[in-house]
């Protein structure tokens, strides 16, 4: 019997559609051209140059300080806003609760970038690197919180009350109960809302202030002035973090608690 | 001192459900008393007030003597096993065991030791370092003992421990809990739907029904002498008979009028007046079974019959006969088994009699027990 290829071509244009721009950004940075296009041969020197720019020291540092202190800040919120979702399922309270942290997901980032500017704006906050923390923390919360929700929903809280019966408080059986069976589940939800942050351009753009720039930021106004291949070095640095960050988390969540999260 | 764990009018609902409806139940100290009852029946709601996870809408729990209806579950010297074990799997078997004791904050050497003595009474010497993941069903089941016991509970709660074995290793396990209640000594609460895993543990058995306490007493009490029809049939098979008491030739016995049937013999040791009517609950191995009508003899009562089934179950066989309208089931264990007489066979004319001491007069009858009981068998194109 003959099958039809065209589930193969599909895919196939899928793929290239896809994959080809990146692919191309990729090999690019190790070209010794200093336009692209035409291959001049293996080099590393764009990665060097990179190396020796002060502004891309600061920015990197500037989005791994952000993206560590969202990365603890929503695991911390999210895993509570999980715990209560679960707990009280029943209640209008957490279905109101559900809504607020489910939205985020949906509303455009364009639209929570300037709503966010407008709040700091008209509360008096100056732009910076705490804005920056604020404002990713508000869209990471809602990822954690249903990457874990996720979890909780095949919990079987019973070892929780096991652990009670042997005379621990609820915070102990918190402690050395709950958080250790969650902890594979919390480092996923740590991954993405880490990968999240470095990765954020738009909200970033608008809550970002001096001498506060991000990666992302970093390389946009870089190719305003031209410098395509150091953009194409490190873009592909931020890729290889992503994905391996990706990988990482995708490793942790076996049972797929990930996807639905998302 | 007698009562060691004690309920007290104890009532507890879930929104439209009366879970548990006003029950009182003393248990003894070093006693195995066993919560018997179909699913459902409030049996898990009752060791979940005893540990402290449910607090009652009404009502009082003691332990020794104490009050401990509102403290929370970790304050309370009682330990449970849980039907999924709910062990611990990012532990160790090790840990899991010493968890109680690490919580406590004993000394290191003393939990070794402790560990030690558990890890042996269960004999898991040689799985100590493994995560439960990897053990077997009755080995979990193990652990689950000795992480509750090495507490040193005032009472171990059991909540149907048995259900996820095989029955093989049901009755394997049944014997080693029963060998290590005999060894530590400790009161245990042990609820189960399983009549023959209560039967053959426990001291006493209080049998539930719809969160109420039906009967309590020593398993032979509450199966030769069941107070309601739900006792009777949900423990064991029996027969179900209604008439009325006619008079009393004798003090402890009356002549109950059975319609269609000729006048029982019966033993009225409730005193039930004449004139009232009562059911009576006859076990199906207390009725004897023949082709020749047996000998007349002082409170016995026997009854013609036509055998309407035959169903040969290895060391028993189960008649179904119908005598008049009442459809009875007899069951006979046959020695001998090729050499008796000629076996009695599907429409044979038989006589099905028993003493006056073997029927019980039930306080409690409701019909929809009756459903409980095995059905007579439906014959396809019978008349
Ligand atoms: N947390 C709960 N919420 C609502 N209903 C419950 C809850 N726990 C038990 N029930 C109900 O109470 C009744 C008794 O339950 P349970 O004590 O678990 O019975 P058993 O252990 O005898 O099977 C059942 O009808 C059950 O559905
Ligand atoms: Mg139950």
């Amino acid at each position: 019997m003959k099958r039809s290829r065209f589930p193969f071509i599909v895919t196939g244009l899928v793929l290239v559609f896809f994959y080809l721009p990146i692919l191309i950004l990729v090999v690019d940075s190790f070209n010794a051209s200093r336009f692209g296009g035409a291959w001049r041969g293996f080099s590393l020197k764009w990665y060097v140059r990179l190396f020796h720019e002060p502004a891309i020291w600061t920015a990197a540092r500037n989005t791994l300080v952000i993206a560590l202190i969202v990365t603890f800040v929503s695991l911390l919120l999210g895993t509570t806003s999980a715990l209560a979702l679960h707990r009280f399922s029943k209640s209008r309270f957490q279905r109101v609760h559900y809504t607020l942290i489910y939205t985020p997901l949906v509303v455009p980032e364009i639209l929570m970038g300037i709503s966010l500017l407008m709040a700091f704006v008209a509360a008096g906050v100056k732009l910076g690197m705490g804005t920056i923390i604020l404002a990713h923390v508000t869209f990471c919360i809602s990822y954690v919180a249903l990457v874990v929700l996720g979890r909780l929903q095949d919990f079987d809280f019973t070892v929780v009350e096991a652990a009670r019966d042997l005379g621990a408080t609820g915070w102990t059986a918190t402690r050395r109960v709950l958080l250790p069976m969650l902890a594979p589940g919390l480092a996923a939800a740590g991954l993405i809302a880490f990968t999240l942050s470095v990765d954020d351009f738009v909200i970033t753009f608008f809550v970002a202030g001096p001498g506060s720039t991000t990666l992302p930021i970093r390389v946009y106004s870089m190719i305003k002035h031209g410098a395509t291949p150091l953009i194409n070095a490190l873009s592909t640095l931020l890729l290889a973090l992503t994905f391996t960050t990706v990988l990482v988390s995708q490793r942790l969540s076996k049972s797929g608690a990930l996807e639905g999260g998302q | 001192m007698a009562e060691f764990l004690e309920f007290k009018n104890v009532s507890k609902r879930f929104g439209a459900i009366q879970a548990v409806d006003g029950v009182s139940l003393e248990i003894k100290r070093g006693e195995f008393f066993a919560l018997l009852g179909p699913s459902g029946c409030g049996k898990t709601t009752m060791l979940r007030i005893a540990a402290g996870f449910e607090t009652p809408d009404a009502g009082q729990v003691f332990l020794a003597g104490r009050e401990i209806t509102d403290l929370p579950p970790n304050r309370r010297p009682v330990n449970t096993i849980f039907q999924s074990y709910a062990l611990f799997p990012h532990l160790t078997v090790r840990d899991n065991i010493a968890f109680g004791l690490q919580i406590a904050k004993k000394p290191k050497a003393e939990i070794d030791r402790e560990v030690e003595t558990m890890l042996r009474l269960i004999r898991l010497e040689d799985q100590a370092g493994k995560k439960p993941d990897l053990l077997s069903g009755g080995q979990r089941q193990r652990v689950a003992v000795a992480r509750a016991l090495i507490n040193k509970p005032g009472v171990l709660l059991l909540d149907e421990p048995l259900a996820a074995l095989d029955l093989k290793l049901r009755q394997r396990m049944l014997i080693e809990l029963d060998m290590i209640h005999d060894q530590v000594g400790i009161t245990f609460l042990y609820v189960t739907h399983d009549q023959s895993e209560a039967m053959s543990l426990s001291d006493r058995i209080a049998v539930m029904n719809a969160g109420r306490i039906e009967q309590i007493g020593a398993p032979a009490e509450i199966y030769e002498a069941p107070r309601t029809s739900f006792v009777a049939a949900f423990i064991g098979d029996t027969n179900f008979l209604e008439g009325v008491v006619a008079d009393h030739p004798e003090p402890e016995y009356s002549r109950l009028r059975i319609e269609g049937l000729p006048d029982a013999t019966v033993y009225n040791d409730k005193q039930i007046a004449d004139g009232h009517k009562i059911f009576l609950s006859i076990r199906p191995e207390k009725i004897q079974i023949s082709r020749d009508r047996p000998e007349p003899k002082p409170k016995r009562n026997a009854v013609p019959a036509v055998v309407e089934d035959v169903i040969y179950l290895g060391p028993t066989t189960k008649y179904w006969v119908r005598a008049g309208e009442h459809r009875l089931q007899v069951l006979r264990q046959h020695a001998r088994f090729f050499l008796d007489e000629k076996p009695i066979r599907w429409k044979d004319d038989v006589w099905v009699f028993w003493h006056g001491d073997d029927g019980f007069m039930l306080e409690g009858f409701r019909r929809d027990d009756e459903k409980l009981v095995a059905a007579p068998p439906q014959k396809v194109g019978e008349a």
